[in-house]
């Protein structure tokens, strides 16, 4: 029981890290490699405004969700739009997107040490409580709830509003969608902009549990990438459900057998959805 | 020749000599100091903590005090540093760079264990002494004889466990402990190594270790690992941990109310950040380092870093860092000159007052170190240690309020 709910918790973090990489590349097909400095810029934000403002990162991440939208619209219309109109297809955008993001990703590095150069070290709602007999840590849990949350009402606006269908359209295919009047450009750009916002608010929920500082966004960046290829890309319940494996098979891994085969277990089940089902679990096959 | 040529003649041989005056006016006037390590990267968090405030607040002292006096004059500090993004080739790459290009004349050493080995035979090839802080490792003795410019400040791995297994003895001895240890530690080079020197010492001091468990470095869940540690029912819970899972291991220890007398993480618990993000929670528990805040030099010291910088120093290598570096000062100016070679014949032979205290090299290793400190009521004091005074005694963790 313990295991299942350090899985589950530990799942939900993976959710947070993952969606919105997943609304990123799968929509905007962007391969965004400064996705873990976003997550970063969360959590520091949420640091900074908990050390010196005394605000809760509960309320800081109602603080964040508009920034982090507008800033990483911005990212979108400046950096990444030009790259989007000139590239002839998928592929080359792929490969020019993940070029301009990962030089994206060293100027937000330098600029988030130049911030707080140390680790973001706080306190916020750590005691234990108990949840079916198991001890876990406040925030962890908080973390979970808000994960579901966001995943459940992103689900839902996805497939159950007009605006979701759009993206969805869009990350089935930008050339048909634009053919039945969705205005693709502004679509992507939303889908950039909203994953970035749901990456800030999981940043700034796991920095109460885990420490951080400016320079580990590139860990993150390879879990959550980890998570949206075992899910899918375009899903929200592929990249929902690869976090529940992965954080279950890490948990019993580390609990069961040894805490130093956990990297290894997740990298095995990488590889073995990459032989025998690359689209992901949720991805459908390339015609 | 006529006038054109003799003009353009002439105003070459102007440039060129005021070229020349101008090379040797500037090269006479300051100290070029070169200095490389991490402000990026995985072992940041740490370097800027320990490592880049001290050359801050050594620069800006020796300058404020007029420089050095080197070749009859007084000459200040000219600083160069670069950043090698916690990545060993960028390293080589940087000191590659103020060796040959910057030119500098002395070279503050690297941080971080591995940044040292790896930089040693450039040190040594171009013959600039290394005074190294940053680097615990029981490969002293070969190093010291390959490398002759290369010295050691901190302590070998050796002296860094036998340090926690000594305090475990004491604590067993009077009957606070009894025999049984869970001990995890990060699968770094670093936590590997503590690890395996740990385990035979603890077997023959007849510990036993009831939870014997390692995991990679950046862990997001290390619950899986204080449950495991706690089911084993421990009385003491050591942890040879990198910053990031130090912070983890604690406060999961304080979720899971783990129950032991004795809890030791290694690196990072001796940052003022550590008893800040736990406060009362983090009484009594053990970690590297030390430092004994009653010694009048060390509070000096503590003060002005905290003024000239704006953070407080480490309790462990930040006041080793500085000693360190006015070891390389004192050496320059009793040599007189800036000759490497004179230089480092000097830290060998000479004793430096320093604010460890006085500091003599043996062999080309220092035996003035902390090895173990504890969080006392908002302050990490030393309890172990080697040619130091002033340790304290070691209090019984009781509960995680």
């Amino acid at each position: 029981m313990d295991i299942l709910v350090s899985g589950f918790l530990l799942a939900g973090t993976y959710v947070l890290i993952a969606m919105g990489l997943n609304l990123q590349y799968g929509v905007a097909r962007i391969m965004n490699l400064a996705n873990g400095e976003v997550l970063i810029a969360g959590a520091l934000a949420a640091f900074w405004l908990s050390t010196n403002a005394e605000i809760s990162p509960l309320i800081t991440i109602f603080l964040l969700a508009p920034t982090a939208f507008a800033v990483n619209w911005l990212i979108y219309k400046i950096l990444l739009r030009p790259l989007v109109k000139r590239s002839k297809s998928r592929g080359q955008l792929e490969v020019d997107s993940i070029l301009a993001t990962f030089g994206l990703s060293f100027i937000m590095v330098g600029l988030m040490l130049v911030v707080h150069g140390e680790f973001y070290t706080y306190e916020f709602l750590s005691q234990p409580i108990t949840i079916l007999g198991s001890i876990v840590a406040m925030n962890r849990f908080i973390a979970f709830i808000l994960a579901v949350l966001v995943a459940i009402s992103l689900y839902f606006w996805l497939n159950h509003t007009r605006a979701g269908s759009a993206l969805r359209a869009v990350a089935v295919s930008p050339q048909a969608a634009g053919l039945v009047g969705i205005d693709v450009p502004r679509v992507a750009a939303i889908a950039f902009a909203l994953g970035g916002s749901v990456t800030a608010i999981g940043g700034a929920l796991i920095s109460t549990f885990i420490t951080l500082d400016g320079s580990v966004g590139v860990v993150f960046t390879m879990k959550a990438l980890i998570i949206v290829i075992l899910g899918g890309v375009g899903d929200i319940r592929g990249a929902v459900f690869a976090a529940l494996i992965l954080g279950i098979v890490e948990t019993s891994v580390a609990t069961l057998i040894d805490p130093g085969l956990t990297l290894a277990a997740a990298y095995l089940i990488f590889v073995l959805i990459l032989l025998f089902r690359p689209q992901g679990l949720f991805g459908r096959r390339p015609t | 020749m006529n006038r054109r040529t003799l003009l353009r003649l002439g105003s070459v041989a102007l440039l060129a000599m005021a070229t020349a005056f101008s090379g040797n006016v500037l090269a006479g006037e300051t100290i070029k100091v070169g200095a490389v390590a991490p402000k990026s990267g995985g072992l940041a968090g740490g370097s800027t903590v320990t490592h880049w405030p001290n050359v801050e607040l050594w620069v800006k002292e020796v300058n404020d005090a007029g420089g050095l006096m080197v070749d009859g004059v007084r000459k200040q500090i000219e600083l160069i540093e670069y950043d090698d993004k916690t990545n060993p080739g960028d390293h080589i790459k940087a000191l590659q760079r103020l060796i040959t290009q910057d030119e500098v004349d002395i070279l503050l050493p690297p941080y971080g264990t591995g940044f040292h080995i790896a930089a040693a035979p450039i040190y040594a090839k171009h013959g600039y002494p290394m005074v190294s802080v940053t680097s615990i490792t029981d490969q002293v003795g070969p190093l010291t004889e390959k490398f002759p410019n290369m010295f050691f400040t901190l302590g070998t791995t050796s002296a860094f466990v036998e340090g926690v297994v000594e305090i475990l003895k004491d604590a067993r001895t009077a009957g606070t402990i009894g025999k049984k240890i869970a001990m995890v530690n990060v699968a770094d080079a670093f936590g590997i190594e503590l690890a395996e020197v740990a385990r035979p010492m603890m077997k023959a001091a007849g510990f036993e270790i009831v939870y014997d468990k390692s995991y990679p470095l950046g862990t997001a869940d290390l619950s899986p690992i204080m449950k495991g540690a706690k089911a084993s029912k421990p009385d003491a819970f050591i942890a040879w941990s990198y910053p990031p899972d130090t912070f983890g291991l604690t406060k999961e220890a304080i979720t899971e109310n783990l129950d032991v007398k004795i809890f030791y993480t290694a690196v990072a618990s001796s940052f003022p950040a550590y008893g800040g993000a736990f406060g009362p929670a983090a009484n009594n528990t053990l970690g590297a380092g030390g430092v004994n805040p009653n010694d009048p030099k060390i509070a000096a010291y503590r003060k002005k870093h905290e003024q000239v910088t704006g953070k407080a120093p480490d309790y462990w290598a930040s006041a080793n860092t500085y000693a360190a570096f006015e070891i390389l000062a004192q050496a320059i100016e009793g040599v007189g000159t800036i000759d490497r070679a004179k230089i480092t014949q000097y830290i060998k032979d000479n004793s430096f007052d320093t604010i460890m205290g006085k500091i003599k090299f043996e062999n080309q290793v220092s035996y003035k170190f902390w090895s173990v400190g504890q969080w006392q009521d908002g302050v990490f004091r030393g309890v172990k240690g080697t040619g130091v005074d002033g340790s304290v005694g070691v209090r019984a963790k009781s509960g995680w309020q």
